[in-house]
């Protein structure tokens, strides 16, 4: 299973097991990781689980779609070079070793 | 110490029971839920579900060790039947004669699809959308069915409509108004809907009487309207709207209206002891203008869910949240942020035909509400816009040279 590590604006970290597929959203609520909101479940439509990817995985993890492009826009925390909302981050064996860092405010 | 019972492990019960423990509630919490499933997200069910690209397992809104974790007690597949609240502590009582004692209740009971009162209904193909059993049903019968016919023009039945076309079937959507959504948009946004999903090639019928469903050997092979006419139909998806749960609440004599439980700003119903949210619940909304209303959404649940527990530990604080929305139908992603209740204009924010546009709806010259269809930006801005009190002048939100975020004022 893929790793991914969260880390809190408080500098707290986390490492957890992703399911192959789940997103990183779903592996941090599923597991009860603070601070990733994820109202829509996944759907795009909140911009609540807004993280910052670290830049040694900025070029694997990719470029936000249009319409997640637009959600970052209007995200509480404002984005960055790096931002992505986490929903749409789909963990693989070739994102193991993730490192995100979670948007300050979500809501 | 306190103990909780919270009734209904849905979308609200969990968020409750979560939010409970992150405000540092250390008193026992008990999660009872009617469903054999741990809490989980309904709204794939009539989107992703249906074509196989979530499971059951997808579904979940937390692992169950987060349970464990967090000591918070789930029985899921037990329904509460029964409660007192004449002790000194309540009592519930549940369909496997399980006694509950607790200090205070959540109910989160949520709502039931309305059945269709007609002749034929009882018919097999003849389905429901609510939960994880009703979506299995409709999955089951999915990839043989060639013909789909929805009764019910609201966001449920146009999701399932949308998949059914785009896999293929036949699908004809009726609709008792002249409007689709007629009750939670504007007229400009159901003339795009019925335009959209004809174009996509299913058939809209509005103003339709249907008189009976018809069937062989038990099977539903078609919808009758008035005149005769018979539709055929493999699959028969009724989506007529919800009836709130609040048959505890009425054995409590609590107060109700339409079975619906009726809270203040701190989700508190008519018996201090006993909190609500989510789809059960009849609310005052500070951007409803003087009206209750009842919010069927995963932000109205989750957000109402925060005030109960805060209502739980004893904190006031009422429950302001801008009310937000989403609906995907197809391509057709529609996006809906604050609440439209008793509007007097609308400005309409590009053109429907392009299919990205807005409607953007005012009460007294003020922004009250907007619903964007493929336009992410306009509704970001006026979600934006309505958290912090501002709003965007109605004579300067048609023009599609200027973002909308920058049209914000005070
Ligand atoms: C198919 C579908 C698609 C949807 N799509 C969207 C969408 O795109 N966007 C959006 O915002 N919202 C959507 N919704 C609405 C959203 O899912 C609901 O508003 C939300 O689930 C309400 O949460 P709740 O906790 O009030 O009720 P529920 O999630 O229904 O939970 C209530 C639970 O209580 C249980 N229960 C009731 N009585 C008892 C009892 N006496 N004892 C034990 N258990 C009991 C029920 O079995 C149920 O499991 C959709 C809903 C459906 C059905
Ligand atoms: S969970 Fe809502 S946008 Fe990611």
């Amino acid at each position: 299973m893929p790793k991914v590590t969260y880390i809190q604006p408080d500098g707290a970290e986390i490492t957890l097991d992703a399911r192959d597929g789940d997103s990183v959203m779903e592996t941090a609520v599923k597991n009860g990781v603070r601070g990733i909101v994820a109202e829509c479940g996944g759907a795009c439509a909140c911009a609540t689980c807004h993280v910052f990817v670290d830049e040694a995985f900025a070029d694997k993890v990719g470029e936000p779609g249009d319409l997640e492009d637009d959600m970052l826009d209007g995200a509480a925390t404002d984005r960055e070079p790096t931002s992505r909302l986490s929903c749409q981050v789909k963990m693989s064996a070739d994102l193991d070793g993730l490192v995100v860092r979670i948007a300050p405010e979500q809501v | 110490m306190t103990d909780v019972l919270i009734v209904g492990a849905g979308q609200a019960g969990m968020q409750i029971a979560v939010s409970l423990r992150d405000g540092g509630f250390d008193g026992r919490i008990e999660l009872v839920g009617e469903e054999p499933h741990g809490p989980y997200q309904r709204p794939p069910l009539s989107k992703a579900f249906l074509h196989g690209a979530a499971d059951i397992e997808s579904l979940e809104l937390r692992a169950p060790a987060f349970y464990v974790d967090n000591k918070i007690v789930v029985v899921p597949d037990e329904k509460v039947l029964k409660v007192d609240l004449s002790g000194d502590r309540g009592l519930a009582t549940t369909d496997t004669g399980r006694e509950i004692h607790f200090d205070k209740m959540a109910l989160a009971t949520g709502s039931t699809p309305r059945r269709l009162p007609i002749e034929g209904a009882e018919l097999d193909g003849v389905l429901y959308l609510r939960g994880i059993a009703d979506a299995l049903e409709l999955k089951k019968r999915w990839d043989a069915a060639a013909s789909v016919v929805v009764i019910g023009g609201g966001f449920i039945g146009l999701e399932v409509a949308a998949g059914a076309r785009m896999d293929g079937k036949q699908v004809t959507v009726l609709e008792a108004m002249d409007r689709l959504i007629a009750r939670a948009v504007s007229p400009e946004t159901s003339e795009f809907y019925r335009a959209a999903h004809e174009r996509r090639g299913t058939s809209v019928r509005l103003g339709a009487t249907i008189t009976r469903l018809v069937g062989e050997g038990g099977k539903v092979t078609g919808v009758e309207l008035e005149g005769g006419e018979i539709i055929p139909a493999d699959i028969v998806m009724v989506g007529i709207g919800v009836i709130a749960r609040g048959e505890l609440a009425d054995q409590l004599g609590l107060e109700t209206v339409n079975g619906a439980i009726v809270v203040n700003e701190f989700a508190e119903t008519s018996d201090p002891r006993v909190v609500a949210a989510g789809d059960a619940v009849l609310l005052p909304h500070p951007l409803g203008g003087d009206a209750q209303v009842r919010l069927e959404s995963v932000q109205n649940a989750v957000d109402q869910a925060k005030t109960a527990a805060k209502t739980l530990a004893g904190v006031r604080e009422p429950y302001r949240a801008v009310p937000w929305f989403w609906s995907d139908q197809g391509d057709l992603k529609l996006q809906i942020a604050g609440l439209s209740t008793g509007y007097d204009q609308t400005v309409v924010r590009g053109t429907p035909d392009d299919e990205s546009f807005s409607v953007l709806y005012y009460r007294d010259g003020r922004l009250i509400a907007c619903d964007s269809v493929n336009a992410v930006g306009d509704y970001m801005a006026v979600r934006k816009a309505l958290g912090s009190g501002s709003t965007i002048p109605a004579d300067q939100a048609a023009n599609l040279e200027t973002p909308l975020k920058t049209l914000v004022v005070e």
